[in-house]
């Protein structure tokens, strides 16, 4: 089945539409340097075949990748007051999130979509880094919630892909806010034995790693992933000193103890799967016909 | 530490002229006598019209005082028999973020609060109430244990964020502050955070997820620095003035925004000026929102907090 013509709504269209680069156009790869031809990197989820590297994927393609089939239907997500604050930078905030919204074509830097991954129905929560960051403001933050109560109603396990520089500025103490809200919602899925797996992607740092993204039942990282509290140059202005090599990502993460596992992409949804299956199988929530 | 702030310095230099009329006075001088308690009042008059209309940058200023009154201020100030309790079993002590068990107006609770220190050498000791993750995961603890005893817990926020260092990192800051918000959001017991300078940021997050929140006047409450964000959005450091009045960051606002329950006003000047009178106050306050919470009778102070946090920002009639 078509998940373009059958589940996604124009507006995700959009967002293929826009991003869908011709396809005998060559780009760099952002590890090797080397061309890469458009339709193969896609064809790769976004992983280059010369040195493994990462390169960042929308939710499109992440949901496309991981649902059974390319299965799912998205879940909207909520509205929110716009502009709290009525802040203003060198640009108004207003400005920025039409620019980002355009430029997406999603209203937030989070999108969520349900479906099945190895048959078990699951809710897949996925943040665009192209959207300001990814960061978490209030529309996000109420994404997530929504997530979860959604799980919770419908028995569905919940994936949440993180990919955010942190807390949106622009929203001030409400995107802090996020922080105990977002944590609330995972939280509730406990009453129903509900899995909550964290995928952390390249970046994941500030508020969101201080909240729902360390916080999965499973945390699962990608390969060269940034993931900490605090990004390398504001703790290099703290210390002034040199940082150690690469000690924030996925890899020396994964040697501290911070993580389950560090996987290549191409074998997630796999992985996904077996994970999904052997954790839910005691819960009669879950179906596993 | 005797640190005057810019916008202070009318205030000094009246102060000093009025010390030496007092030498005067206490010689017998009677011309002396009237034009000293007319400075007085000069004194008073100013400093009100300075304090009516700091900007939210001078508000971090004065929240940032090293003068103002410190999580063990209060703690000298209000707690009995103070008993501090430390270490997070795992990795060590921090003592940027402390904490114990005592006794406040006849209620046994858990304390727990950041530490700036007073000079130089004991806020190096406190690594300027920056903590580390050992601090949080601490934190986490002692909320456990007032979980098992069924004591309220009281939180002291005053810091500029979580230390940003390469252990910190690699000790998993961002994972111990996460939990250390979810065991504020799980405790089952009355907390009452209260944010008394620095409110920065997700180290700050980490001990506010009160059932009430209470704030001083002059204290602020913000997602990033002033400096963090002008460098960031405005790629300026030099532009923090602008960051802080865009940022919303100041009591006033945060009332506005329902994020904070009450705000504790402070002494003419600021809290550095009269620091006990300030300690007295919020004293009083904490005591009122805790039999406000009617601890023991209330039993749903978890599901409480858990619903306050969710309906903060909500449109509310959708
Ligand atoms: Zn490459």
């Amino acid at each position: 089945m078509n998940w373009l013509t059958n589940f996604v709504k124009p507006k995700i269209r959009a967002i293929v539409g826009k991003k869908d680069v011709p396809e005998n156009l060559w780009s760099k790869c952002n590890g090797c340097g080397e061309m890469l031809f458009h339709r193969d990197l896609k064809d790769n989820l976004g992983v280059c075949n010369q040195c493994n590297q990462h390169h960042k994927i929308s939710p499109v393609e992440r949901f496309d990748s991981l649902f059974d089939n390319s299965e799912y239907e998205l879940i909207e997500t909520p509205k929110v007051i716009s502009d709290p604050l009525k802040f203003r930078d060198t640009k108004k905030y207003t400005d920025r999130l039409k620019e980002n919204r355009s430029k997406t074509g999603s209203t937030e830097s989070i999108i969520l979509a349900h479906g099945k991954v190895n048959k078990i129905k699951t809710v897949i929560a996925s943040q665009n880094f192209s959207f300001m960051g990814g960061s978490l403001g209030m529309g996000t933050g109420e994404s997530i919630i929504n997530a979860a109560n959604y799980c919770v109603k419908n028995n569905c396990v919940l994936i949440i892909i993180a990919a955010a520089g942190g807390a949106r500025m622009q929203e001030g103490i409400l995107s802090l806010m996020q922080l105990p809200r977002t944590i609330i919602a995972i939280d509730s899925l406990k009453q129903k034995k509900i899995p909550y797996i964290s995928i952390l992607t390249d970046p994941t740092t500030g508020g969101v790693t201080a909240s729902y993204a360390m916080l999965g039942d499973i945390s699962i990282a990608e390969p060269g992933a940034l993931i900490g509290f605090a990004g390398p140059r504001v703790i290099e202005n703290t210390i002034r000193e040199k940082l150690p090599e690469n000690f924030q990502q996925s890899e020396k993460l994964l040697q501290n103890g911070m993580l389950d596992m560090v996987i290549d992409r191409r074998e997630l949804k796999e992985t996904l799967g077996k994970i999904i299956k052997l954790i839910t199988i005691n819960n009669k929530n879950f179906d596993h016909t | 530490m005797n640190i005057i702030l810019e916008f202070e310095k009318p205030i000094v230099e009246l102060e000093g002229k009025l010390k030496e009329l007092k030498h005067l006075v206490n010689s017998g001088d009677s011309k002396a006598r009237i034009e000293s308690s007319k400075l007085e009042k000069k004194i008073d008059t100013t400093l009100k019209e300075i304090y009516k209309k700091l900007t939210p940058w001078e508000k971090v200023l004065v929240a940032r005082h090293p003068g103002r009154p410190h999580f063990l201020d209060y703690i000298n100030g209000f707690i009995e028999d103070y008993i501090p309790l430390s270490g997070d079993r795992s990795f060590g002590e921090d003592t940027a973020l402390i904490g114990g068990i005592g006794l406040f107006r006849g209620f046994s609770v858990v304390l727990i609060g950041n530490e700036k220190g007073h000079d130089t050498k004991t806020r190096l000791e406190r690594n300027f109430g920056m903590a580390h993750p050992e601090g949080y995961r601490k934190a986490s603890r002692l909320m456990n244990l007032a979980n098992k005893f069924n004591l309220p817990v009281l939180t002291f926020v005053d810091t500029a964020g979580a230390y940003p260092g390469v252990e910190a990192e690699q000790r998993g800051q961002a994972e111990a502050i996460a939990r250390c918000i979810e065991s504020c959001i799980n405790l089952k017991t009355p907390l009452i955070s209260s944010i008394v300078g620095e409110g920065g940021s997700g180290g700050a997050m980490a001990l506010a997820a009160g059932n009430k929140v209470i704030m001083l006047e002059h204290s602020i409450y913000s997602v990033i620095s002033p400096e963090g964000c002008a460098s960031i959005l405005w790629r300026n450091s030099e532009r923090s003035k602008d960051a802080a009045e865009a940022l919303k960051l100041t009591s006033k606002d945060m009332l506005e925004l329902n994020v904070v329950d009450k705000v504790v006003r402070e002494p003419v000047g600021g809290a550095h000026r009269k620091p006990s009178e300030v300690i007295n106050d919020l004293a009083t306050v904490i005591e009122e929102q805790l039999i406000e919470l009617n601890f023991a009778e209330n039993k749903s102070y978890s599901d409480d907090r858990k619903e306050k946090f969710l309906a903060i920002g909500r449109i509310t009639n959708q």
